[in-house]
């Protein structure tokens, strides 16, 4: 921003003046939003923080409804009846997001004095409210994706956007790759129909592909070249300084606690003026809690956030966060990712990644709430828990260097997702199924949905798709003479109301503490900590004890559905190895790990005692080649091991382990069993696996040949219980059983049990029902993560090199020592686990 | 558990003298008197909800009366006894497909064929044949619905009994036969038909723990283990928890 640049022309003197008084000029991006405005083209704005994203969007709307103010009200008042609709809709992820944004964006209005009415809706808003924006709407209306599907569903839907002219969708990189994004994409398809000159508007970080992302806003037409909106990209900021944190002390072999590092992140901790402490999972954030607390000798104040805890809780230390440093602020706070979109906190100067980053994209995002000012660098320091996340922070470093992107590329939309847009479709009017599917093949993610599988989605809605067709007497929606399809009875419209969104959560079980430390049980009562999901308490029992908000606490038992617990004396928890592996390495930085690994000349940059490991590595075995896939065998103790080498993410490295295991089994190879990490998998077993590949009983290639992902993959798929658990995500999301809400006596175990034996049901008796069709494109990115798995088979196809080795190799002590093991902390385990991986080393080295 | 093996997979169980076959379909089998009991069929569970607007997969009955032929052709026995809840809801008769009456009938050929009465389908008007009764006592037990305190040699369902119990790598949870050699609780057979954890209230004071034994449904065979085996039931480790029930 510069003070002596003339204002452009396309700025009216009004806002032009405000500008000027404030010594801003118009950036380029900016003026560039302006003219797109002015031409009511659709738009892409990708600009990092702090470069006035938000203004950028808002301007044209502002600059159009100031204008509009001083000549005739509105167009639609020329019609009398008719009420005014909504000018601007402003659609965020994150509803603290669109509350702090409104307030940002009244601030000018207010100060220029214009006429010109801003208002919030959010599951929050009350109900009074609520129906009075529906008959009196504000010009702009900021919203979050669940709000504007239950707009259009509603009866107004027609008079609230019929004269919608902008629609803006802020961190539109963070919405678009989910289930949400699908739903939000179908209903700006829905949009358009109700304003056909609706222009699109959106605002997102650097991405991987950026035109793909000005295309979600676009209105595609099949068969067509894709249609994109205007792409405008700011200059990037300045260029971040990233560090690895360099430890004095051993670098440990596994885990994720990073331990030996936590001194000097209270140090760094200490120097700045507010840090918030990243890490991967909430077992983690707890964990490093703990231990900083522990370590915490000079009385910093340094706070928990994660998506467990209870909502006050929460509530209180943003609000901490946003008191800074100061006398009622925070020096630190340990987060999970429910820190990594939402408001900005100008007092944070450093961002500290405890643990692998994961991926370029989400380091780059993570390390963007640091500082918000555009001419200074965010600061940022990776600590690298083991080894292998050395070479990981290596990696993310580089690429942030670099400036690469790896977010995900934009799926094909959900079946479910679309089955719940129909029947809203329904809801909000009587519809024409060929009109209908023009519209929603408008929307980039259904843009080449088939007709048939279209129609199949609708009989789904209508009737349930069953071959066996029984239900026509309890349709839920009716094509009646007219033609047109319409919803049986008001409450089928209740139901969809109830059921909108596409955030699944977990069957969730409230933790009531109930007995001090003495032990006492109190019948009723206790005080509230926060939720966990159910299934993890189904792990434990009674006496078993965790971490929650940064207490060791003892299981006690459940009591319908809250887990009841004590206050457990000492510090050293039983850790289970819950929300593990969330976030799988990404495909780019899993290549440029394994570059790294293969180009010694790039060691230089490690520290010395990862350098020295990987010098033993190259001495006593061989190193993994960057395209080819290398695996060891070797005895070890009483088994044979075999090493895989895939770098390829946890959730396609444990499902290549259930289909390898299965396929040993046949081959009389005998597995015993596997483990998995980010890098590689470790299968063991009774048979000399090395001895078995030189005879080729069976070879190398043909025990990795991608045929597994056949029939295996069907056997496997149909008993897993990640494949259930993403079949109930998808009932729910249809619509073929009821959301649970708050208050409703059914618990999450119930609903589960019941999803589980519909599955099965339904997979004896309609193996290809749309909603198994659909449940099994989720697994191949989801939980499963089967698609990646297949790339790798086909990547690595006749670039097997096996290594037999008559020991444990030096790369493959981590995975050896993760083998039976979870996490074990408090100084012993520690301590115990550290002695098990030197005996290892020892004898990789003799 | 048990190590040698048991006819059909099934799992051993001894009630007032008798010898009883826990079966992994969920049936039970008395050989002594060759009668097959099950409970909770819950048949057209699935169009009971489909009324309701969740329009579940409608072969739920389809796929029951599959495990039910199945055990009626290996075990030929001279009496079925379907505990009660064998249709969902009143109207399920109604609802009932034709091709499923004509199945019910075949199953009914050339043996005694009890319906007692459970909560969800007393008031239902017909049933296909058989006959219909509150309560039956055969020997030394009695057959009824609903478990009611007190009761010795009582063999009921209604309850739909699960456990969720300690393995290696976590913890299961299945459907199981629940009793203490006086009383013995039918998991539910019906194929939509949920379970409840044997620890939750609705169990309080139908069992002796100390002698109470849970019967896993597991593919293919039944596995059987103490009350201590099942989480949520026991002591907790360091004994601060008690039990609320059998005291």
């Amino acid at each position: 921003m510069t003070a002596d640049a003339a204002p452009p022309p396309l700025l009216p003197p009004r806002f032009a003046a405000w500008l000027g008084e404030r010594g801003w000029s118009l950036r380029p991006h900016q003026e560039r939003l302006l003219e797109a405005g002015r031409e009511r083209r659709s738009a892409l704005l990708v600009a990092p923080t702090g470069a006035g994203k938000t203004l950028a969007g808002f301007l044209p709307s502002l600059v159009d409804l100031a204008e509009r103010a001083s000549g005739a009200r509105t167009v639609a008042a020329r019609r009398g009846v008719k009420r005014r609709g909504v000018h601007t809709l402003y659609v965020s992820p994150l509803k603290a997001l669109a509350v702090d944004v409104a307030r940002n964006v009244e601030r000018p209005i207010a100060e220029m004095g214009l006429s010109i009415r801003i208002e919030t809706r959010t599951g929050d808003t009350s109900a009074h409210k609520r129906q009075r924006q529906k008959i009196d709407p504000p010009d702009i209306l900021m919203t979050t994706p669940e709000q504007v599907a239950l707009l259009l569903g509603s009866r107004e839907a027609e008079t609230l956007f019929g004269d919608l002219d902008t629609v803006i969708f802020d961190e539109l990189h963070a919405l678009v790759t989910s289930k949400r994004g699908d739903l939000l994409a179908l209903d700006l398809a829905r949009l358009r129909r109700l304003s056909p000159r609706l222009r699109a508007v959106g605002l997102s970080a650097t991405v991987a592909d950026p035109n793909e992302l000005a295309a979600w806003l676009a209105p595609q037409t099949p068969d067509a070249p894709r249609a994109e909106a205007d792409l405008v990209i700011a200059p990037p900021g300045t260029p971040a300084i990233v560090e690895i944190l360099e430890a004095e002390t051993r670098i440990p072999w596994s885990g994720h606690l990073a331990r030996h590092a936590l001194p000097a992140v209270l140090e760094a901790i200490a120097q700045a003026r507010t840090t918030i402490v990243f890490v991967n999972t909430r077992a983690q954030a707890e964990l490093v809690f703990q231990e900083l607390w522990a370590a915490n000798d000079r009385g910093l104040r340094i706070a928990l956030h994660h998506g467990s805890l209870d909502v006050a809780q929460r509530r209180r230390v943003e609000a901490a966060m946003a008191a800074g440093g100061g006398e009622s602020g925070l020096d630190a706070v340990v987060a999970t990712s429910t820190l990594d979109l939402g408001i900005d906190w100008g007092d944070v100067d450093l961002v500290i990644h405890v643990g692998a980053p994961k991926g370029a994209s989400r380091l780059a995002q993570r390390i963007g709430r640091s500082n918000h000012r555009l001419d200074e660098p965010s600061r940022a320091l990776l600590v690298p828990a083991n080894r292998f996340e050395v070479l990981e922070c290596l990696a993310a470093r580089e690429a942030n260097a670099e400036g690469t992107q790896d977010t995900p590329p934009i799926r094909a939309g959900a079946l479910d997702v679309l089955a719940q847009h129909v029947l809203g479709r329904a809801v909000a009017s009587p519809f024409d199924a060929d009109d209908f599917f023009v519209e929603v093949t408008s929307a980039l993610p259904y843009r080449a949905l088939p007709r048939s599988t279209f129609d199949r989605v609708v009989d789904f809605v209508a009737t349930g798709g069953y071959a066996l067709r029984v239900y026509e007497r309890y349709a839920k929606i009716r094509k009646t003479k007219d033609g047109l399809w319409r919803v049986a009875n008001p409450q089928v419209a209740q139901q969809w109301r109830l059921n909108v969104g596409t955030i699944v959560e977990m069957p969730m079980v409230k933790v009531r503490l109930v007995s001090g430390d003495k032990g006492r049980i109190a019948r009723f009562g206790g005080r509230l900590l926060g939720e966990m999901e159910e299934y993890f308490f189904e792990t434990l029992t009674p006496g078993d004890t965790f971490l929650f908000g940064g207490e060791v606490l003892r299981f006690v038992g459940m009591r319908e559905t809250e887990a009841l617990v004590a206050r457990a004396a000492g510090r050293d928890p039983r850790i289970p190895s819950y929300w593990g592996g969330k976030f799988p390495l990404s495909t780019h930085l899993a290549e440029r790990v394994r570059g790294l690994l293969a180009d010694p000349t790039r060691w230089a940059g490690l520290p010395a005692q990862v350098r020295d490991w990987l010098e033993l590595q190259r001495e006593h075995s061989q190193l993994p080649g960057r395209r080819e896939m290398m695996v060891e065998t070797f005895p070890h103790g009483d088994r044979f091991h075999m090493v895989v080498y895939a770098f390829e993410g946890r959730l396609a490295h444990q499902t290549l382990g259930m289909l390898l295991t299965r396929r040993m089994e046949r081959a009389g190879l005998r597995p015993m069993g596997f483990v998995a990490n980010d890098y590689c998998l470790g299968v063991w077993g009774a048979i000399d696996l090395g001895a078995a590949f030189a005879r080729c009983r069976p070879s190398i290639d043909s025990l990795f040949d991608e045929d597994m992902l056949g029939d295996d993959l069907e056997a496997w798929l149909d008993e897993s219980v990640m494949l259930k658990r993403t079949f109930r995500n998808c009932a729910i999301i249809s619509g073929l059983v009821e959301r649970r809400h708050p208050g409703q006596e059914k618990s999450g175990r119930q609903a589960t049990a019941a999803t589980d034996l519909i599955f099965d049901v339904l997979r004896s008796h309609e193996p290809d029902h749309i909603l198994l069709q659909a449940t099994r494109a989720d697994a191949g990115h989801g939980l499963l993560d089967v698609r990646r798995l297949a790339d790798l088979l086909a990547r690595v196809k006749g670039r097997i090199r096996h290594v037999a080795l008559d020991r444990i190799s030096p790369l493959a002590v981590p995975i050896l020592t993760e083998i039976g093991r979870e996490p074990t902390p408090g100084a012993a385990g520690e301590a115990m686990l550290a002695e098990a991986a030197d005996a290892l080393m020892r004898e990789a080295t003799r | 558990m048990t190590d040698e093996a048991t006819p059909f997979g099934g799992g051993r169980i001894e009630m007032m003298g008798e010898a009883l076959l826990g079966l992994p379909s969920g049936g039970l089998w008395w050989e002594r008197e060759a009668t097959l009991i099950v409970a909770d069929l819950h048949f057209e569970k699935a169009s009971s909800f489909a009324r309701r607007g969740s329009l579940l997969p409608p072969y739920d009955t389809s796929a029951t009366l599959d495990r039910l032929e199945s055990d009626v052709a290996a075990l030929s026995p001279a009496r079925v006894i379907s505990l009660g809840d064998a249709f969902h809801d009143p109207f399920a008769v109604e609802r009932l497909a034709e091709a499923a009456w004509a199945r019910i009938e075949r199953l009914q050929a050339a043996r005694d064929w009890i319906w007692i009465d459970g909560n969800h389908d007393a008031a239902a008007a017909t049933a296909p044949g058989g006959t219909r009764a509150e309560t039956l006592a055969v020997g030394p037990l009695v057959f009824r619905h609903e478990p009611t305190k007190g009761a010795i040699g009582e063999i009921a369902g209604h309850l739909h009994p699960a456990a969720r119990v300690k393995v290696a790598s976590g913890t299961v949870r299945r459907r199981c036969f629940a009793g203490d050699g006086d009383r013995l609780i039918l998991p539910a057979y019906g194929s939509l038909a949920g379970g409840l954890d044997v620890a939750s209230r609705a169990f309080d004071g139908l069992f002796a723990r100390r002698r109470l034994q849970v019967h896993l449904l597991g593919a293919g065979r039944v596995h059987t283990m103490p009350a201590e085996a099942v989480v949520g039931f026991g002591l907790s480790r360091d004994g601060t928890t008690r039990r609320r029930a059998n005291r």
